[in-house]
Formats: C-alpha cells, structure tokens, sequence
C-alpha cells in the first residue's frame, strides 16, 4: 500500500500573526515556520500504518516556494520515504492544490492520500475534500480513528453530534482531526539520514494543469478587539457585575 | 437577480438551527431564496424550512440514498442543482465542511468558507489564522458563488413564509464507495452547546472527569449549556463535540464562562462572539483574562461552590 501525505507549510501555531499595515496581507517575515500540525498528524498515521506492517512507502508532498523543501525534510525525518515538492511561487488556494494532488494521484496510484482536516492560516477546510470530488474517490475528513481491512477502510468521524462511523472503499482521501494520534518527536540521527532521502522538485508550470478559479484577497484586517481585562474580587462582587450587565 | 440556494442541516426529523443562520447570510446577499433538503423523506423538515423568513421555494430532494448526510453523495446533486443558482450556501458545522467543498470542486468553484459578512453579493469577510485576522474576498461570480456561513456571525432568521414546497430531483449518478454505520451521539438533556444563550466551560483545570461534576453544576444552576476546552476533552474529561475552538465550536452565547481555561489563541478564537466572558482562573496572569469582560482569580473548587449559593440569593 502507498501513502501520499500533504505536507503544508504555515506559520508555528504558536506565533501570533502581524497583518502589515497597509493591510496588504499578513507579515511572514523572520517568523517561525512548521508543518501544519493536521498534517504531522496525517504523516504520523501514515508511519503507524507502515509500522502495522499495512503500508509500503510514504510519500510526503508539499506544493508552495522553494522553502517548503524544510517542511519536508522534517516529514522525511519523521520517518516518510520519499518527498515531492511541487514548485509555485504564486499562492495557490485549495481547488487548486486540490488540482494539484489530484494530478500527482495520476502518477502515484495511492491507496491513501491522507490531509490535515484544515490548515491553521488560512483556516480554509476544502482541500481533501476537493481532491476526493475530482478523484471520484470517498472521503473521511476529521478522522479521530482509521481501521483498515484490505481495500475497505472504517472511519470514525469527529463531527458536531459526537462520532459517526462511515465505511469507505479504497483508495480513499482522509482528512485528520486533533485526536487521531499525537506525532512523534523527530530524533537528531533521524534528522541526519533524511538529508539524503530522495526530494524530487517538480515545477507547477510542468504539470500542464488549468489554472483554478481564485478568490481575490481585497484587504486584510485585525479582528474587532474586545474591552476586557477587568476583573473582581470575590463572589458578591462577580453575580453584582453579572447583574450589571444584563445577563443574570 | 441572485438566486440562493441554502442546503439545510437535519437529521432526518427537525431542521438544524444552523439552517436559519445560513439563511440570514443569504438575506444579507439579497436575491431569491430556495432551501434544499435531501433526506430518504424530506415532508417534516421541508415543513420547518418552509417557515423561515424570506424563503421563496423549499425543494425536496428524495431518494433513499440521501437517508444519511454523506458529502460523496449528496455533493453531486448539489453540483447539478447549483447550475440554476447564483450562489450555494452552507452553515459552517462539520456537516457544511465536509459537504460543500466537495460540491464546490466538481462545479469548479473556489469555495468561501466560514462568511462572517457580507459586504456585496460576491465580496465577503471571512476569518483566517484562527480569527487573528480578517480577509476581505472576492469570489468570481461564474460559474457561481459557493459559501460557507460562520454560524457563531448569524442570527437566525425570524419565522415567515410558508414558502411553497416541491420536490426536486436530479439525475445525478451516486457512487456506492461510501457507507454510512453509525452515528454515536452523546446524549444529554442539556441544552446544544452551538445555540444555547449561555455556556460554562472547563479546562485541564478542572483535573478529572470526575471533578467535571463542578462544571455540570454550575452549568445546570445557569440552565446553561457545558463545553470545554482541547486540554479538557484530550485528557478525557468530556466528549470531543464539548470542544470549543478554532478546531472545534465556534458560539456566540450571551454569557461564556470559563473555568480552568488559560486562553490559547485556539479556545478563544471559538467564543470571540460571547457577549460577556466570565473567566475564573487561579492564575491572575492567565491571558484569558485579557478578553474577560468579568474576571475572578481564585481556586475553582472554591469559586464554584460558593458562586451557586450566591445564584441561590439571586
Ligand atoms: C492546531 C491546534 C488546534 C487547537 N484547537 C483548539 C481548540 O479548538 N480548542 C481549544 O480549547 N484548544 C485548542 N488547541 C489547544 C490550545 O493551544 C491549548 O493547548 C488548550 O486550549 C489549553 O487548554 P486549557 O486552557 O484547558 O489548559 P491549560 O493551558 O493547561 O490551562 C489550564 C488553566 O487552568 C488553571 N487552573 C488550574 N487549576 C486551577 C484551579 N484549581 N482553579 C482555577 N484555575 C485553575 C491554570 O491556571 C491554567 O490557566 C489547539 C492547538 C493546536 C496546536
Ligand atoms: N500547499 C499545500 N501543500 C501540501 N498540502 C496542502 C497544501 N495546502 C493544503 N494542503 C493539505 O490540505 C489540508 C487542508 O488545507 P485547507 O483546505 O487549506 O484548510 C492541509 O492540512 C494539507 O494536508
């Protein structure tokens, strides 16, 4: 069985963003920069499907500028076989990757392609689902457990009621939510024997794929911030500011 | 003139409240209004949609395919439907999520997700970066608009109608490569966390399922809905559909308070919309704090207790 993981990269999770004053977009500059923490946690199911003894290769693949060769070599060094970046220098949005993977699909024949459920910058949540729509193949986003049965997959979703179980032929497109697993801690000697696992580069421009209708990002701006920040002292005090304010 | 279609959230027997909020985007966008529901037997919840404001036809789309809500089914009718529409729209809970994108790319769409306004009948405000930012876009109006809708920005819409109900069908082809088994739902008697004026939520300061009791409490003494945050459900306190977050719910209750909680930038991009914050933490320099409206810094076991007998007075 082979596995394509989506490796995006974002900005740390833990950085809080700067949008640039003329309001042209976000300041990416000297930030850190990661995986997408949805999409360790795909390599991480990936590499537990290897480890079970049901996955032959994993392929890490990353579609963004030069840099998000980083990103994969820390996929590699987390233990993915091989890695595919494919090369834009223009931000693309999700119909495209979605055109993009489902390209790669053509070449690749996976079994699995599993996803993060949604990048953490642009919060968009499409991506694996539109690769399964242009693939004609099923989905299973916000996976919290994945069971596989020869070319049958069962699913455990987290979605708004609680759990919801589908069944889902292979090959199949999974989309992970926080509980699937928790990835592992890339080991120092891990990371010196990634460096010479093979990173293929291929450019966009040589997939000959049609370029994806664009939303246009007119203006960005900071959210509406709240008046907090003031606090009580005790008890009397918290039911009196309640009162206040209407809602007891 | 814009014609919207909203596709209804139900489980098969009363409409999703999400559904009206999706509605009053799509009065925002202005046009005609139609409401789709694809269910085995769509007569009750066709019902329903038909009472909501400013809805102009309800299509029932039978066929015993659609019993269950599934994206790979129900995205290629939607994909044929949407060909008589000016814009598709969804209200942004996990049934939208998984459904619309998928529909979205087989009618070759770039989809908007989680719309918190609507600025004209193509341009929208939608968050990013977990809320940290807001990006103004423009959607190409060809072939269509499709839109998520950020329930937590919407009110319902009020009631009206009845519109008039037909049934609708497309000659789609459905894959059998997806089945549903099961849907476990936790059950409880408390109010739905997604639409209930006021919530309590804990966090890892709680410390234990067990000592969750507080929670339920104080939760049941506000006649109040119980939510909680990562730390909380990832150590097991609560079930995954408490968590509120960037990952999880987003609200917009009357009164949010919470307990335990630090104040990820994720757990508040989920109650950003509260319109009071109570936070009661033991640690005055917790950055939830910082968003409170009302803070009280002290132990929780003690506050807790102490805080229902004083509702008791009230
Ligand atoms: C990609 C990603 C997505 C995420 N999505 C979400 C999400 O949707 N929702 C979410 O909530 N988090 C999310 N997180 C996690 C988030 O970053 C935080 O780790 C999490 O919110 C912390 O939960 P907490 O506040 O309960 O725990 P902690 O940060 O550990 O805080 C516990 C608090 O309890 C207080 N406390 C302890 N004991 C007591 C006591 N006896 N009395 C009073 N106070 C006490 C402490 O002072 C502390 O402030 C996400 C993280 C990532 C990376
Ligand atoms: N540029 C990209 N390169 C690789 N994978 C991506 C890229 N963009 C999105 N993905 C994958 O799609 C998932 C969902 O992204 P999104 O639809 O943008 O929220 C991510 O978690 C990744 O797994």
């Amino acid at each position: 069985m082979k596995i394509l993981v989506g490796i995006k990269r974002v900005v740390d999770y833990s950085v809080r963003v700067q949008i640039k004053k003329d309001g042209s977009g976000i300041g990416t500059d000297g930030v850190k920069m990661s995986i997408n923490p949805f999409d360790e946690i795909a390599l991480e199911e990936a590499l537990r499907i290897r480890e079970a003894g049901t996955a032959a290769e994993i392929v890490a693949v990353s579609v963004g500028p030069t840099d998000c060769q980083q990103q994969l070599r820390t996929a590699l060094a987390m233990g993915a076989d091989r890695a595919i970046l494919v090369e834009s220098t223009t931000l693309l949005q999700p119909l495209m990757i979605a055109r993009v993977l489902h390209e790669l699909t053509k070449h690749e024949t996976p079994d699995l392609v599993m996803l993060g459920k949604q990048a953490i910058d642009d919060d968009s949540n499409q991506t694996g689902q539109m690769l399964a729509a242009l693939w004609d193949r099923p989905q299973a986003t916000f996976a919290s457990r994945i069971g596989l049965q020869g070319t049958v997959a069962t699913v455990t979703r987290e979605v708004d009621a609680g759990l919801e179980t589908i069944e889902v032929d292979l090959p199949a497109v999974f989309t992970t939510d926080l509980r699937l697993n928790t990835p592992r801690f890339v080991k120092m000697p891990d990371i010196m024997k990634a460096r010479t696992k093979p990173l293929q580069i291929l450019k966009l421009e040589a997939l000959g794929l049609q370029a994806a209708p664009m939303l246009e990002s007119v203006k960005y701006a900071p959210p509406p911030q709240r008046a907090g920040g003031s606090k009580v002292a005790d008890v009397p005090a918290l039911v009196a500011a309640l009162k206040q304010r209407g809602v007891l | 003139m814009n014609r919207i279609l909203v596709i209804a959230e139900h489980d098969g027997e009363l409409l999703n409240p999400a559904t009206a909020r999706a509605v009053s985007c799509a009065l925002a966008i202005g046009g005609e209004i139609d409401i789709a529901v694809f269910a085995q037997q769509a007569s009750a919840v066709a019902a329903s949609a038909a009472k909501l404001k400013g809805i102009k036809r309800v299509l029932k789309v039978e066929r015993p395919e659609n019993a269950q809500p599934l994206a790979a089914i129900l995205a290629p009718q939607i994909a044929k439907l949407a060909k008589d529409y000016t814009h598709v729209l969804a209200p942004s809970t996990t049934f939208g999520k998984d459904l619309l994108p998928r529909a979205a790319a087989l009618a070759g769409v770039q989809q908007v997700s989680d719309v918190m306004k609507v600025m004209d009948a193509v341009t929208f405000e939608r968050p990013i970066y977990a809320g940290n930012a807001i990006v103004t876009v423009k959607a190409p109006d060809k072939p269509c608009v499709m839109a998520t809708v950020r329930t937590a920005s919407w009110q319902a819409c009020e009631a009206g109608g009845p519109a008039e109900i037909t049934a609708a069908n497309t000659d789609a082809a459905l894959p059998s490569h997806t089945r549903f088994v099961e849907l476990k739902a936790e059950k409880s008697e408390r109010p739905d966390l997604q639409s209930a004026p006021r919530v309590v939520s804990g966090g890892r300061g709680v410390g234990s399922k067990e000592n969750f009791a507080v929670i339920y409490k104080l939760a049941d003494k506000l006649g109040a809905a119980v939510g909680a945050s990562r730390a909380a459900v990832d150590a097991g306190y609560v079930a995954n559909d408490l968590q509120v977050g960037q990952t999880g719910k987003i609200i917009a209750p009357d009164l949010y308070v919470a307990v335990g909680i630090s104040g990820a930038i994720q757990h508040l991009t989920g109650i950003k919309d509260a319109r009071t914050i109570v936070a009661i933490n033991k640690d005055p320099d917790a950055p939830i704090f910082q968003v409170a409206d009302i803070g009280l810094v002290g132990d929780l076991f003690q506050i807790l207790p102490e805080l229902e007998k004083e509702l008791d007075k009230t």
